[in-house]
């Protein structure tokens, strides 16, 4: 009889030295955006963060299949809610996502003081802002845009004609585009300005509904007055009204507003605010991120 | 022994706000554990950011492993590991998915990273523990992460800061022993700050001493804790007829408590004290050839 070592037995091999690839910091900053905006639904992380995430979904879904199936079932002749409206109808669910989900992304990092654990390895700073940019920005699309698709299929089932759905589509998924970069720029800088425990999510929801109401009494004041242009500027104070302004101008949709921006000026100065807003928010979460380590 | 891993010349590190915080650093680190001694302030920290590219010095040349820390600080970073001094763990998130994750930061696949968290969190002592939330450890076992973490991609170097911090004297004898097999068992060279001598004296192979940003000294640590011309002689009962009887005969001696610190410069001496010990009937319980601490050389 041999001698043989009892199954399970845990054998000390000393220390081995790792010899396989290593990957380099694209690599890094691939992984990073993908674990952001994975994390962002609560995936990788533990059951109970998965939830507001997918409830949150669940009602930015659920309103794009219910109309869907009214359109079919009484035979509308259009969608009761356009693909440029739906995410503003539905904006509280998405402020409430950007809450929860902004602060997760970087206030953890730090809160706890990560970061430089990031900064110790071959991913730069700015790289490190991009991915956790590109990866919030991209749940908010999919968030953003899921519902959008869901009212497409929706409107096809309904046999609307196909050439009406398909601009509306476009500019649809775009508007989402330009909304989901500018919130996550937004939520991002708020998040990483308030690191401390809860107060992020406050932070981000107070002020977007703060700037929602300031673009409200402005826009009111404005109109009653009789002054449109400055109703229609008034749309730059809130990020859903920008993106508003940006569909209605250079995407050459229809605006939500009963006093929209009007003429080419005025969308090009919609469009030139929606970039300067994404490239001070990156500006500043450099800056932000530079003094840590 | 080997090529140098971390080498500063004339290094001039001086904030915007005119802070010179490292003044014509030269340095020069070789494989094994070597301490870097200052007290706060000294410029320690800016130093490990400057080695990890983190930091661009105002004047003077800087190399680790071979390669410019002005422009090739991602590929320096691929192959350093670093330990900070703060607290750096999330609470919510358990030690094995810590590591893993900052693994794949590290450049290794995921696969990898898995299996090298698995082996660097046995190496450092966390088992079971290891699938906890982060937030129920004890400092010491925080300690231990913070330092997996530093070595998950395999790092040819680490640079740790003050890992011994808040940790009680036990927890700080396990930490230096960890550190020590670092160096021996692991093959990985360390950097290791601290502001007490006492613990690098027994852990590192050499010492970089800085003050104020500048170097005050720079030695192996076998030079530093060479042998002295002084035996510590220790009796059963009282020393101090053999004290006497030594003076007696000319042999310097100094009464350190219950033991006798005899000068043997000269060889004959240690004739005398065994002379004086069977004259006096005291039995001869120990000589012991002293050592200098690093406390002595840098205080002096």
């Amino acid at each position: 009889m041999s001698e043989q070592a009892p199954a399970g037995a845990i054998h000390d091999i000393g220390y081995r030295h790792y010899d396989g690839p290593r990957l380099g910091a694209s690599y890094v900053r691939r992984s990073l955006f993908v674990d952001t905006a994975r994390g962002a639904f609560g995936l990788g992380r533990s059951g109970r963060s998965k939830v507001v995430p997918f409830v949150l979904l669940a009602v930015m879904c659920g309103p794009a299949v219910v109309m869907g199936i009214v359109t079919g079932y009484f035979n509308l002749p259009t969608l009761p809610l356009g693909y440029t409206e739906y995410s503003f109808a539905l904006q509280v669910a998405v402020v409430i996502f950007l809450g929860s989900q902004a602060p997760v992304a970087v206030s953890r990092d730090l809160r706890f003081r990560v970061a430089p654990l990031y900064f110790s390895r071959p991913i730069s700073r700015e790289q490190y802002v991009q991915a956790k940019y590109a990866g919030l920005a991209t749940a908010l699309f999919l968030l953003l845009a899921l519902p959008v698709l869901l009212l497409f299929v929706g409107a096809l089932l309904a046999e609307l004609p196909l050439d009406d759905q398909l601009g509306g589509l476009a500019r649809g998924l775009a508007g989402s585009a330009v909304l989901a970069l500018v919130l996550a720029g937004i939520g991002l800088v708020i998040a990483a300005l308030t690191p401390r425990r809860g107060l992020g999510v406050a932070a981000v929801v107070g002020v977007l509904l703060v700037s929602a109401g300031v673009q409200g009494i402005v826009r009111g004041l404005a109109e009653e007055f009789g002054n449109d242009t400055l109703a229609g500027y008034a749309g730059l104070l809130n990020p859903f009204t920008l993106v508003d302004g940006v569909v209605a101008g250079p995407f050459g949709g229809d605006s939500v507003l009963g006093t929209p921006p009007t003429g080419p000026a005025m969308g090009a100065v919609f469009a030139m605010t929606a970039a300067a807003v994404v490239m001070a928010s990156y500006g500043i979460l450099l800056l932000r991120f530079r003094r840590s380590l | 022994m080997s090529a140098s891993l971390v080498a500063t010349e004339a290094l001039t590190m001086t904030y915007a706000g005119g802070v010179t915080a490292l003044a014509d650093l030269t340095v020069d680190v070789r494989s094994g554990v070597t301490g870097l001694v200052g007290a706060n302030g000294a410029g320690k920290s800016t130093l490990l950011k400057i080695l990890l590219g983190l930091l661009e010095p105002t004047s003077g040349s800087v190399h680790v492993l071979g390669l410019d820390a002005r422009g090739e600080g991602p590929a320096i970073r691929e192959r350093v590991g670093y330990m900070p001094e703060h607290d750096c763990l999330p609470p919510d998130v358990s030690a094995t998915e810590f590591c893993v994750h900052l693994g794949r930061m590290s450049g290794l696949p995921t696969t990898a990273a898995r299996e090298r968290t698995a082996d660097v969190l046995r190496h450092v002592g966390l088992y079971e523990e290891r699938y906890r939330p982060m937030g129920g450890y004890s400092t010491g076992m925080k300690q231990r992460v913070k330092l997996a973490q530093a070595l998950v991609h395999d790092p040819d170097l680490v640079l740790l800061d003050e890992p011994t911090n808040g940790l009680d004297p036990a927890g700080r004898d396990d930490m230096l022993d960890l550190i020590r097999r670092i160096g021996s068992d692991f093959g990985i060279s360390a950097v290791v700050t601290s502001h007490l001598l006492g613990e690098l004296e027994r852990t590192c192979d050499a010492v970089v001493v800085i003050d104020g940003g500048r170097l005050l000294r720079q030695s192996s640590t076998a030079d530093v804790t060479a042998e002295t011309p002084v035996v510590a002689v220790e009796v059963d009962g009282d020393p101090s007829p053999l004290a006497a009887r030594l003076a007696e005969a000319g042999v310097e001696v100094e009464a350190r408590g219950r033991l006798l610190h005899v000068d043997v410069a000269d060889p004959a001496a240690y004739d005398v004290v065994r002379d004086a010990c069977a004259e006096l009937g005291l039995g001869l319980v120990r000589m012991e050839r002293q050592r200098h601490r690093m406390v002595e050389v840098f205080s002096s």
